[in-house]
């Protein structure tokens, strides 16, 4: 279980969102070798009884009320857009129709 | 007057000895002469920096009620947002971005009078143990500049050691405040998780990040820590409760009848034999201050890594899912016809550098259908496990304490090509995030074997920071009167430096 093929670490770039190059897929291949049977250590003292953890502090939701707050302004929300139009993030097309 | 500590320079401000204007033009000209080799700054805001000490001179000259650090210079690490000033991470996939607001702990620094000279250098995201993972290249180590400064926030310890600011701002996700301490010489400290907003902090591992104060001696921490920690309604996971008198603390340094428990598992094998020299010296000097030496033992404290390096890649590969090319960053490849997803897959191979992509690889697999039990349920179980192992230490005891880090500053490029042995730098930082307690590093002298820093580690439970300052200002006040004069005198003086 803690080995990966170079086919499987190119799926997780694809579902990462990352084009890798065949160089980079060879080298995390190999890398992913070592890194996860180190990681897999995990599972000598994680028995069933165990509760997990998922973070330090006790969370509860947090609510406030419903009321208008100063925030960025359009302008400042667009600043760093690569690209922008009419007030509206300018993306790339989504769908796979024509352009 | 660059090499004094900030309380020292804030009374030169108070008396009128000095104005913030010649204080900060004084750290720009050190900038000036020593960044160059050090390269602790990703950008220097000469202009905004200068701008506010003047304004803090104007309140003063009004006679206006200023907080304690007023005009006092400060680097920012490059990963906590500034409105108007360059925000990158130590990453080209935010190389540009001028962020529209600020962090809570920016603007808490701004409100104080802080005077904020520039950003740091770190490890890309936060990942990283030596600062080589920037984008924009190494920090040198001012104890030796071929040298790592530790990481991620490199650039913050060596912008303290080499006297081009007094205070600092840094996070700490494993380990990326106190390592980089321990190795230049510094102190830092990573506050409870909780007791400093992460409003504007850009996200690596959730549930670990931790921004915290830096600088030189224990006190200077103290008045830091306390300017940027409060409750913040703009984060979730801050906690709602009064802040740490941490600075009473510091100043009092009182350890008479305080337990002191050493952490028996993080010692011994792995530790180079300097380090353990000079952290055993430290005890003896808290036990002839009147503290009580314990041993404690926390027996799935060795589980820690691997657990860290499961649960921190997990919540990264979720985290840098924002960075897609749509509204903020960089965007790669959009040309007529492109989709929004071959844009996301060329930008994120172009603007992520090659450790970024090991994580977020790996947690995408320890998060993915039939590996997350094995994986990232299992790292969560351990670390259930490592905070009960400090519930039950600190039961005997009132701090814990080990060395930061098992070695001094290696060297660049040593270890850039084995990520495990880079990993092992954080095995004694990481327990402090797992169970999101408080952690400081303070120098503790240098190893006799190579002339380097070695940091001592405090621990202390949830809340109860002001425990590990009281240690802290013992232990550096006795080393003072050991060695006659702070442990960075004994740095090599850098080319230029006055």
């Amino acid at each position: 279980m803690s080995s990966l093929s170079r086919d499987d670490v190119a799926n997780l770039a694809r579902l990462a969102r990352i084009e890798m190059t065949d160089q980079e897929l060879e080298n995390l291949t190999t890398e992913f070798g070592v890194i996860l049977n180190a990681v897999a250590r995990v599972q000598e003292v994680a028995t069933q009884d165990i509760a997990a953890t998922s973070h330090p502090l006790a969370l509860t939701n947090i609510f406030r009320n419903d009321v208008v707050i100063p925030s960025l302004t359009p302008e400042e929300a667009l600043s760093g857009a690569p690209a922008s139009e009419e007030q509206r993030f300018r993306v790339p097309q989504i769908l796979g129709e024509e352009a | 007057m660059i090499k004094t500590s900030a309380a020292e320079m804030a009374q030169s401000l108070a008396s009128g000895a000095t104005t913030s204007v010649a204080l900060t033009q004084a750290h720009l000209d050190q900038i000036s002469k020593v960044d160059g080799n050090v390269h602790a700054f990703l950008h220097v805001d000469t202009e905004g920096a200068l701008k506010q000490a003047a304004d803090a001179d104007a309140a003063r000259a009004r006679g206006e009620k200023l907080s304690p650090l007023a005009g006092v210079p400060l680097a920012l690490k490059d990963v906590l947002a500034q409105k108007g000033i360059p925000t990158t991470c130590g990453s080209k996939i935010l190389e540009g971005w001028r962020p529209p607001y600020d962090s809570t702990v920016v603007s808490k620094l701004k409100s104080a009078g802080i005077v904020i000279l520039g950003k740091t250098n770190m490890d890309e995201f936060a990942m990283g143990s030596s600062t080589e993972n920037s984008a924009y290249g190494p920090t040198h180590n001012p104890w030796d500049l071929t040298r790592i400064p530790g990481g991620s926030g490199g650039g913050s310890s060596a912008a303290l050691a080499a006297f081009e600011a007094p205070l600092a701002i840094g996070t700490d996700t494993g380990g990326s405040i106190r390592q980089p301490a321990a190795v230049t010489g510094t102190v830092g400290v990573k506050p409870t998780y909780g007791g400093v907003s992460r409003y504007g902090l850009v996200a690596f591992s959730s549930s670990l990040d931790q921004a915290g104060p830096c600088a030189r001696t224990v006190l200077d921490t103290a008045l830091l820590h306390e300017v940027i920690a409060g409750h913040d309604p703009k984060d979730s996971t801050s906690i709602n409760a009064p802040v740490p008198q941490v600075v009473a603390a510091a100043k009092s340094g009182d350890v008479k009848g305080m337990k002191i428990g050493v952490v028996k598992e993080l010692n011994g094998d792995g530790y180079q034999s300097g380090v353990r020299q000079r952290f055993e010296e430290a005890l003896e000097l808290l036990a002839q201050a009147g503290a009580e030496i314990v041993e404690v033992s926390a027996p799935n404290f060795e589980y820690a890594l691997a657990a860290y390096y499961l649960i921190a890649p997990s919540e990264a590969s979720s985290n840098l899912a924002r960075f897609d090319a749509m509204r903020y960053g960089l965007r790669v490849g959009d040309k007529d016809g492109a989709s929004a997803e071959s844009v996301m897959n060329m930008t994120r191979e172009v603007g992520f550098g090659r450790e970024v992509k090991r994580r977020i690889l790996l947690g995408t697999y320890a998060l993915s259908s039939g590996y997350y039990d094995a994986y990232y349920g299992s790292a969560q179980k351990v670390r259930t496990l490592i905070t009960q192992d400090f519930n039950n230490a600190f039961m005997k005891c009132d701090v814990m304490v080990s060395p930061t880090c098992p070695t001094t500053a290696f060297k660049i490029g040593e270890k850039t090509n084995d990520p495990l042995a880079m990993y092992l730098n954080d095995i004694a930082t990481i327990p402090v995030n797992m169970a999101g307690i408080g952690g400081m590093s303070l120098p503790c002298g240098v190893a006799p074997e190579d002339g380097l820093p070695v940091g001592f580690q405090i621990m202390s439970p949830v809340m109860q920071d002001q425990r590990m300052y009281s240690v802290g200002a013992s232990l550096e006040a006795s080393l003072l009167s050991k060695w006659g004069a702070p442990l960075l005198s004994q740095a090599p003086s850098l080319g230029g430096a006055a």
